[in-house]
This record gives structure tokens, sequence and C-alpha cells, in this order.
């Protein structure tokens, strides 16, 4: 008797192999499965340590605020993957990479704009969608990239809505300053504001010329010296690009040196966050920033507004919250769209937005082909009383602007 | 520019330069004794900044009365620190005591981020936003408290390692180990002394600074960074040296801000470095190595 093995059974390599394929079909099969049917994951990059720890952890209000809105309105919940990038842009890099490697199907961030840069070389070479909250730097949405999605203005957006809204403030006042002093933060953000104002300004005709331009490092400890040279040339108005500390160190030596302009301009944030307006009580009021920010009359910036004051009583919506609730808004949408969780189906959904019911300025959010949202409008709004009011543009406004603004040395 | 913004800006970079001085004051009385370069200098100062702000807040207490106490307290830290950890690294190679010193700042700094969060906080006290005219020029009211303090501070110590026996006593282990031996000065003890002043000095620093500065976990390493461009400058070791060190990078910082671009200060502090180990690499008023 001869022991032959029968054709049919017989473990051969094209079987091994088919059966080793079979085997990882079956076992991924599931895998996608659940995938369609589980939450996106999204890796949220924001600076909750560092020289923008105060603003990071304010944006991440924005992130905690989402699901239970995203569910009330029928959108998908998403998974949050945190990471912090430490306001530093090769942290930032390095964690993108981390959150991808962990599972991560969608990116969001960044606050910054230097860190949004770095993040977005990263996902665009991984090819996994980047959704940006804040960061106005122009040339992150100029490189053609593919899986870059920017719902917030840049640079030059913010530059020009500001120039309206000024004009439209000192007319409504009918008082003008000559001359400013520019001083601007020298990091992308910063720098980018700086070329923008080069370029854009002159198109305005604005009333007022720069006297003079002084940068300063972000992480600066004390501005006592950009304060005693801005005093010195002798301007009516500053004209500023901060972040939140310095725009704190800067009033504290305005008040030091004796010196009330008429008034300040920002062009950036800083000046009109909770931790400003609390560290400095009576002497935060006064600042107008020409911000990106919300219209109150929309049902979805109720509905935020509620659940932030819910949470978080006594703190004030501001930019931080807005933007980095409609990335997420964004990435919701899109993945309902989509149906699923591949990085190009998910690209292609964010590319075809088109999402009215939103909450910023403006008639809502779409992308062009760069991945920009060019649809925003910006807003001027004044702290008072601890609190803001929206006082341009024109329709979008609860109060007049203060301008000039009350001296310090008459508010001790 | 008008004349008077020169004296205002020259004052103020003085008065912060005398912080900047004391700061490092504890760096150069811990390496010039105990021979161990403390690497975590900036973030012992980040906790007495925040011990500053913890008595401040909970209890009202201005941060310059509070110099003392804070300075005491971390005097015993540096004390038991030295006696429980550093010690046993006394003999062996540098990269050792520079891998332990980097590692307690590394804990520091995240312990500190886990207990405070990475807010900036800040005392605020009466007189945060005061200053004084005379005539055209203004001064910074908590600028020249915290100078007095500085000098204050650094003038104790100065009598302290002149006239007291055990001031003498660290100075001769400084000078002459073997010698301090030999006549039976227990330098085991003494060592732990230095580091105890030196970080008693870090601790005063901190609560003067925090009057200037709002602290963050993360604002450590910039002061160790800072320290070491002044101890550098003034002399390793020098105690007049760290003092006058302060002065100087804090007045180049403040002209550099003014002459040339604020966002360049920090590169003329270290330019003045580079120069200073090009044509003095024992520093200011360093001892030439014999």
């Amino acid at each position: 008797m001869s022991i032959t093995r029968n054709a049919s059974t017989a473990l051969n390599r094209r079987r091994l192999l088919a059966g080793a394929a079979a085997a990882t079909t079956a076992m991924a099969a599931p895998a996608i499965v659940r995938a369609q049917g589980g939450m996106l994951k999204v890796g949220v990059l924001l600076p909750r340590s560092g020289a923008q720890a105060g603003i990071g952890q304010d944006c991440y209000r924005g992130v905690e605020l989402a699901n239970p809105i995203f569910k009330s309105i029928g959108l998908p919940e998403l998974e949050i993957m945190n990471a912090d990038t430490e306001t530093n842009v090769e942290v930032a890099r390095s964690r993108a990479e981390k959150l991808i490697a962990d599972g991560a199907q969608l990116l969001m961030g960044a606050f910054d704009s230097g860190q949004s840069s770095a993040i977005a070389q990263v996902a665009e070479q991984k090819g996994i969608p980047f959704v940006i909250n804040i960061a106005a730097a122009p040339p992150i949405t100029e490189q053609g990239y593919k899986f870059v999605f920017r719902n917030f203005p840049t640079a030059g957006m913010i530059l020009g809505d500001a120039f309206a809204n000024q004009k439209e403030v000192f007319a409504a006042t009918g008082v003008e300053p000559k001359s400013v002093v520019f001083l601007h933060v020298n990091d992308t953000f910063g720098t980018a504001m700086k070329n923008g104002v080069g370029a854009v300004m002159p198109k305005f005709n604005m009333p007022y010329t720069i006297k003079e331009t002084i940068s300063y490092d972000p992480t600066a400890r004390d501005l006592s010296v950009e304060v005693s040279k801005a005093k010195a040339a002798g301007a009516d108005a500053l004209l500023v690009v901060s972040r939140l500390n310095d725009a704190i160190l800067l009033t504290r030596e305005l008040v030091k040196q004796r010196w009330s302009p008429m008034g300040i301009l920002s062009m950036g944030p800083g000046w009109y966050e909770d931790q400003y307006l609390k560290t400095l009580g009576k002497l935060g009021d006064g600042p107008l920033s020409f911000v990106p920010w919300y219209d109150p009359n929309k049902k979805l910036s109720k509905q935020l507004e509620g659940a932030l004051a819910k949470k978080y009583p006594g703190v004030n919506m501001n930019t931080n919250h807005i933007y980095t609730f409609e990335a997420l808004l964004v990435a919701a949408d899109a993945y309902k769209r989509a149906k699923s969780t591949d990085p190009k189906a998910l690209a292609d959904a964010i590319r075809a937005t088109n999402i009215t019911e939103n909450v910023s300025t403006g008639p809502g959010i779409s992308f062009d082909e760069k991945g920009q949202n060019v649809k925003l409008k910006n807003a001027a709004i004044q702290n008072r009383g601890g609190k803001l009011v929206a006082v341009a543009p024109k329709g979008a406004t609860n109060a007049k602007a203060e301008w000039p603004m009350t001296a310090y040395d008459k508010r001790r | 520019m008008p004349a008077e913004i020169y004296l205002n800006v020259a004052i103020s970079g003085l008065l912060t330069g005398l912080v900047y001085g004391l700061m490092a004051l504890g760096l150069s009385v811990i390496f010039g004794v105990v021979r161990v370069v403390n690497f975590a200098h900036g973030e012992m100062m980040t906790v007495a900044m925040y011990l500053a702000v913890v008595l401040f807040a909970s209890l009202g207490l201005d941060p310059l009365l509070m110099m003392l106490p804070i300075a005491a307290v971390m005097f015993a830290v540096g004390y038991a620190m030295q006696m429980a950890i550093i010690n046993p690294f006394i003999s062996r190679p540098e990269h050792s005591q520079f891998m332990l010193m980097v590692a307690i700042a590394i804990i520091i700094v995240n312990s500190l981020l886990m207990i405070f969060g990475p807010d900036a906080q800040a005392v605020q006290t009466s007189y945060a936003f005061d200053s004084y005219a005379v005539g055209p020029v203004i001064v910074d009211a908590t600028k020249l408290y915290a100078g007095l303090a500085a000098i204050l501070v650094a003038g104790a110590l100065f009598a302290f390692f002149r006239y007291a026996p055990l001031g003498k006593a660290i100075r001769a282990c400084a000078d002459n180990y073997t010698g301090a031996l030999v006549v039976g000065l227990d330098v085991k003890q003494l060592y732990a002394l230095s580091f105890g002043l030196g970080a008693a000095c870090v601790g005063a620093a901190g609560a003067i600074i925090v009057l200037m500065v709002d602290v963050t976990p993360p604002l450590g390493p910039a002061y160790t960074l800072l320290a070491f461009v002044i101890v550098i400058t003034g002399g390793m070791g020098s105690m007049p040296g760290a003092l006058l060190g302060g002065v100087l990078i804090g007045l180049t910082e403040a002209m550099a801000g003014l002459f040339f671009s604020p966002s360049a200060k920090s590169m003329f502090a270290f330019a003045i470095l580079v120069l200073v180990l090009l044509f003095r690499p024992q520093g200011i008023m360093g001892k030439k190595p014999t």
C-alpha cells in the first residue's frame, strides 16, 4: 500500500499563499467594517504648553464642545487624539508623525502658522487630510497641497478687512490718528502680517502713516525697551500684531511708562483673550481687535455660545473657540458625506464642503482649489468692562466704538 | 529720539541686570565650591517663583517680604539635594554629573507642569503698575525694588563669605580641597551648605524676578542658559564676576534693543559671551587657570 497525498488536501505553496491571503482578508474585513461604522480618529495638535499655552488651552475648549453639538445636529461624533506641540515647530512636526503612526485619520490644528506649516508638510507627505483651525500665513495654502485645508483668513484677508473696519470706526467717531507705531512679533505669523501691511495698506488710503516698525521676540520676558522706543516715536496710536503674553507685557509697560496712545489697533490675537481681560482688569479695556469673529445671529453661533457658557461660565466666546470648533465641523461633515475613513475620500469630501449653517462671519464654509476658504469676513471688536463688543462692520455690531480710548491714568 | 530715553533704558537694563546677577550668583557659588555645574539652576528658580505665586495667591504675601522665607526653603532643598543625590556624583566623571543635573531639571519642569499646568502665572502687587518720575526720567517701581533687593541679598552673601567663620571655611574648601581635609574641615557638610546657599540665592532671585516676569514651567531652561552666559562672562566661580556679568548682560540687552532691533537683544548678549571666550576665556573677573 502506497501512501499518496490526496491532491485536494495536500498543502502546497499555492494553497499556503491562497490560505494566507484569505486569512488576511478575513482578519482585515472586520477592521474595515469597524472603520466605516466607527468614529473618525482626529489628531488634534495644539500648543498646550510653552509660550502659546494659554491660547492652545483656550482652543481646546472648542474641541470639548464639538461632539455634543455634532450629535445634536446629526453629524457623526469624532474620536479625539490629543497632542501638545509645546509651541515648537519641530515638536509639532514629530507629534503629527506620531499621531498618524498611532492611527489618526485626519489632523486638526495648530493655532500657529509656523507649527501649522510643519504639520501641513507631514500631512501632505503621508496623504492624511489636515484641517487648519487658526493660522494666517498665506504660503500654507499656496504650496499646491492636496490634503491641506484652511477655514481661517489669510494675513491678506485679515489685513484688508482690518483696514476697512478701522476706517469705519474712524468715520463713526470722527477721530483719526495721523501716525502709528507698528509693533509686531517676529514669528511666522507676525512676519507675514508685517509683509502684508506693506502690501495691503496703500490700497486703503489710510489716514495715518507708520512712523516706526518695531519687531520683537514673542517669548520676550521684558518689553520695556520696545515700549520706550515706540513712545519716543511720538505717534498717535499703536498698531500691533501680538500673542497673549506679550500683549499683557506691552500693556503693563504702557501704564508704567505713562503713555496712553489714542488707541491700540490689534490685528492678531492676545488683546481680546480672557486671560488678558482678567489679568489687567480696567487696564485691559479699550484695545480694538480686528479679527476673524462670529456672526451672533447664526443659529449654530448661539448653540456654541450657550454650550461654552454652560461648561465655562464667565468665559467669552472668541476666535480660538470658533475656528477650532469649525475645523472639527468640517471634519465631521466630510466624514458623514464620505462614509469612509479613506484619506483620499475624506480629502475629496472636504474639497466639496458647502456648509452654510456655521458660526463664523460670512456666508459659510467652502474651499477653493488651493484648500482655502475665501468667503470668510472679519470684524472689529473692543474690550469693554471685561467683555467683548462688536463695533464694525455695519450690520454686525452690538455697540459703538469708544475711540480714542480712555487714558490709563484716568482709570486707576 | 529724546535724550531721556537712553537714560530710561539704561536704568531699566541696570536694574534687570542686578536681578540677573543675583540669579547667576547662586550658580557661581555652587560651581566655585562644589565644582558641579548646576544644569537645573533656572528650573530651581522657577520652583521659587511658583512658591512666591502660591504664597501671594493664597495668603496675599508680597514676594519681596517672602524673599527670605523662600530662600530658606530653597536652602533646605539645595542642602538635601546635595547630601542625598549630588554628593555620590562628586568624584564621578563630568558627563555623569551633567546627566544627573539635566535629569533633575527635566523632572522639575514636568512636575511643575503637572502641578500648575502650562498657563503663565503672575503676581500682581499693588505697585505692579507704579513708576517714579524724576524729571523726564521714568523708573519702573517694581524693577527698582527688585534691583535694591538683589543688591541687599548679594551684599549679605559677600559679607558672609568674607567675615563669617563658616563662610571662610567654605572659601578654604573651594581654594584647597586637600588642605581643607588636612585641617579637619567636614568637606561633605560644607559642600551641602554651599549648594544650599546657591539654592537660597536662586530662591531669593526667583522671589524677586516673579515681580517682573510671569512664570511658566518651561521658563527654567531659558534662565539656566542665561545664568551660564552671565557666569561665563563674569568668570566661573567669581561672585563679583557673576554680579558684574548680570549687569553687563542686562545693560547690553537693553541698549542693543534701543540702538539696533529689540528682536536682536539676545544676539548681543551672546556676542559678548563669544568676545569674552575669545579674549578672556576665564571671564572678566575669573582667575586664570594655573
